[in-house]
Formats: structure tokens, sequence, C-alpha cells
């Protein structure tokens, strides 16, 4: 054990944990709304419009999150149009490529969770808001969406504690973020043990973190 | 097309063999895993404090660390570690690890740790009844176990350990970074020297969505096999 390296890299990791987040929460808002999009589509009578939300969610579940972050950062760069469009300034930047990717990987499972919530609302919520004379938008907003979101809370939490080690794979595509760092230390010093043990703390500790909060939620969204 | 072509000129043949790399991998990852739930699942369920604060680290810590990390941790650690040991027994020379062992390891200790928790969950939800019957009958343990609760668990766990199977699949990629030539590095080398990312990376894509598919549809097979009777 060599308590001085564990001392000097432990700012550094920290200092890396703020990208971490940054990408965490970026790729969890952007995925909520993707989710949500994809998730009504999945629910449309159209055979053709959930054959499409199917296929997208189909596509990204099926394949590894590294695949679809190197397509997007290695890949998308080759096409000469996208180059002379605005898109660029985005696609060059591995931190917004590393966003897409998130974003899109994790709005894949949170549609399945979402469409799973709302495929177990019970008819007979969604028929009492009927015969009461409200509309249509009232009722997804006012009841479908409130009794999905407690539905879907455990398996959510899930989805970010999965999101968050995803974010591992930043590092690959040359970003800063906790594995990043730990991978430059480890590379440099040869001392793997040591930074395993702080990196994976601040890891678990974050994990700590979101599993209270959404036990939180869980407690305050229930039945009363 | 050419690109994917057999022989010398496209990299057919190399992203072949790079794919029965990857199935390799994973299916001893996953034999691995099976080996350290074996383990940790009793550890889980017994009564002593110590044994189930040991298999409860095991599996929060490595279910909350990224996988990337604890490959890191093997790929640079793991033959420091063993040549430690070696030198307690007096071999000085130096040991390299070959990376289909670091990656198959460390993958398989992933895992393991999602496997102890199907486990668990199956034979907890196994009726309290059965488990006494066993006792009241007074049958051998090991008839116990294989003949009775294994054969109820499996029904049980079969499709949580599909999912596990698909995680372990799809975890294999991250092994790329150690070296390990399997579809993910495959690759990286092609789109490298072809200067065709796009395509080489859409192809990879491809393969890991039939490596899936094809698992998907004999784990069915699998789980009709285990749930007749019911």
């Amino acid at each position: 054990m060599d308590l001085e390296l564990i001392i000097t890299s432990f700012p550094k990791l920290l200092g890396a944990t703020l990208i971490t987040l940054k990408l965490l929460s970026a790729s969890l808002f952007f995925g909520l709304i993707l989710g949500l999009f994809f998730a009504i589509l999945r629910l449309n009578k159209n055979k053709l419009v959930s054959g499409f939300a199917y296929g997208y969610s189909y596509l990204f579940r099926g394949t590894p999150l590294l695949v679809q972050i190197f397509i997007i950062y290695f890949g998308l760069g080759q096409i000469e149009y996208l180059r002379s469009t605005f898109l660029w300034v985005i696609l060059k930047e591995p931190y917004w490529c590393a966003i897409i990717a998130f974003s899109l990987n994790t709005g894949a499972y949170t549609s399945e969770i979402l469409r799973s919530a709302f495929q177990t609302i019970k008819p007979g919520v969604i028929e009492a808001g009927r015969s009461l004379g409200l509309n249509k938008v009232f009722i997804f907003t006012k009841i479908q969406i409130p009794i999905a979101i407690k539905q879907s809370l455990p398996a959510y939490g899930n989805e970010i504690i999965l999101m968050l080690k995803g974010t591992s794979l930043a590092s690959t595509v040359t970003l800063m973020d906790i594995t990043g760092v730990a991978k430059f230390i480890i590379s440099t010093t040869f001392r793997p043990v040591e930074v395993f043990i702080i990196a994976g703390s601040i890891y678990l500790f974050i994990t700590f973190l979101v599993h209270n909060l959404i036990k939180y939620l869980e407690k305050k969204y229930r039945y009363q | 097309m050419d690109l994917i072509s057999f022989g010398d000129n496209g990299w057919g043949d190399e992203l072949f063999i790079a794919t029965l790399m990857t199935i390799a991998v994973a299916i001893t990852a996953m034999l691995i895993g099976f080996l350290f739930a074996l383990i940790f699942t009793p550890l889980k369920l017994s009564k002593n404090k110590f044994l189930n604060l040991i298999a409860n680290s095991y599996t929060t810590v490595v279910r909350g660390v990224p996988e990337l990390l604890v490959i890191y941790l093997f790929f640079f650690g793991g033959s420091s570690a063993i040549m430690y040991v070696a030198q307690i027994f007096g071999y000085y020379d130096y040991i390299e690890i070959n990376a289909f062992i670091t990656g198959a390891t460390s993958i398989g200790i992933i895992s393991g740790a999602y496997s102890t928790e199907v486990f668990r969950g199956a034979i907890q939800s196994i009726d309290k009844g059965q488990f006494e019957a066993c006792h009241v009958l007074g049958l051998k343990k090991y008839i116990y176990f294989f003949k009775v609760i294994m054969p109820q668990m499996l029904r049980l766990a079969i499709p949580n350990l599909s999912n596990v199977w698909q995680i372990t699949l799809k975890d294999t990629s991250l092994i790329s970074v150690t070296g390990l030539v399997e579809i993910m590095r495959q690759s990286y080398i092609a789109a490298g020297s072809t200067r065709d990312p796009l395509f080489f990376y859409s192809f990879a894509a491809l393969l890991y969505l039939m490596l899936t598919y094809l698992s998907m549809k004999l784990i069915n097979r699998l789980e009709k096999n285990y749930s007749r009777g019911y």
C-alpha cells in the first residue's frame, strides 16, 4: 500500500468527478426526454410507428455502448456532408459525442421502463378520467404520468446507476472523467490497487447517494 | 462489400475469427461467473452475519464500480499480483498472463456478482414447504439440492440469467482495451488501416445484434424446456 499515492491522487480524481457528474446529468436529462417520446410512440396503435420505436430500443439495447460511442465519435466524422453543416461544431467535440451516445443509449432503456409503467396502469383509472369529461392531454399529464413515475422509480434508479457506470466509457474517447484519470495515474505509477480503491469508492459513494435518493422518492410517491 | 470479403483483401475472415473470440470470452466469463455465484450464493443465504457481509460487499462493490475500472485493475495488476505470489514460492521470473485469461476473469467476476443476485432471488422464492418436505423425507443433502431445489431454482432463474448473459456479452467489448482481438478490437484495427470507421463499427454493431438475437432464441428454447409441467 502506498499511502502517499492515495493522498496525492485523491484530489485529482475528485476533480474528475465533476466531469463524470456533468456527463451523467446531461445524458440522463436528454435520455429521459427521448425515453418518454419513444415510450409514447411505442404505445401508438399504428404498427409502423410502434415498430420504429421498438427498432430503436432493440438496436441500442442489443449493442454495446462502446460500439455506439465509436460509431458517433469516429464514424460520423467520416461523412463529408456532415463536416460542412453546423452539426460538425458538436460532433467534433468528444464531450458532446459522448453525451449523444449516452443519451441515445439510456433513452432506449428508459423508453422500455416507461412503456411497461404505462402498460401497467389499470384501464379503469383512465376510463374514470374520461367519464369525468377530462380531455386527453389532461388525463395524460395529470393521471398517467404521475402513476407511471411511481411505477418506474425502482427500475429507473437501476438505470441511473448503470448509466453512471456507462459514463466511464467516455475515457475511451479521450475525456478525463474518473476512469480516464484513474487509468492515467495507473499507467504512470503502475499502482492499480491504490487507484482502484479511491476511484471505486468515489463511484460507490455516488451509487449510494442515488440509491438513497430513489428510496426517498419512492416513499414520497407512495399511495396514501 | 470488398471490405468484408474473405481472404487477403478483405476483413471478413479476421472479423469471423474475432466473433468466435467474443463468443469464447463471453462463455468463459459466464462460466467463471457461475463459479463465483456457486461460492457466494450460499454465503449470502447463510445465517452467519460475517459471511453475509463478505458476499454483500462482493456484489455491491462489483455492481457499483464501472466494468472498465475492474478491467484496468486486472490488466495492470493481474500479472504483478501473480508474480508476488510466485515470489513467495521462490519463482522470480517475469510472468505475463495472456489477455484472454485477464479479460475472461475480470468479466467473469462482474458477471458472477449479477448471477449471485439472480440465484439468491430464485432460491428465496422457492416455497418453504419444499425445504421442509425434503427435511421430513430425510433426503441426502446432495439429492435434496440437485433433484429438488435446483430444477425449481433454474426455472425461476433462467429469464434473469438471460439478462446476465446479455450484459456479459456486451461487456466483452470492453476487453478490447487490453488488446485482445475480439470484435471491437478487430474493427478498431480494420477501421484504422482502411480509414473507414463508420463501416466497420456499424458492422461490429450488426455482429453484436446478431449474437444477442441468436442467444435470445436459444435461451427461449431452454426456458420452455425448464418450464414444462407448469
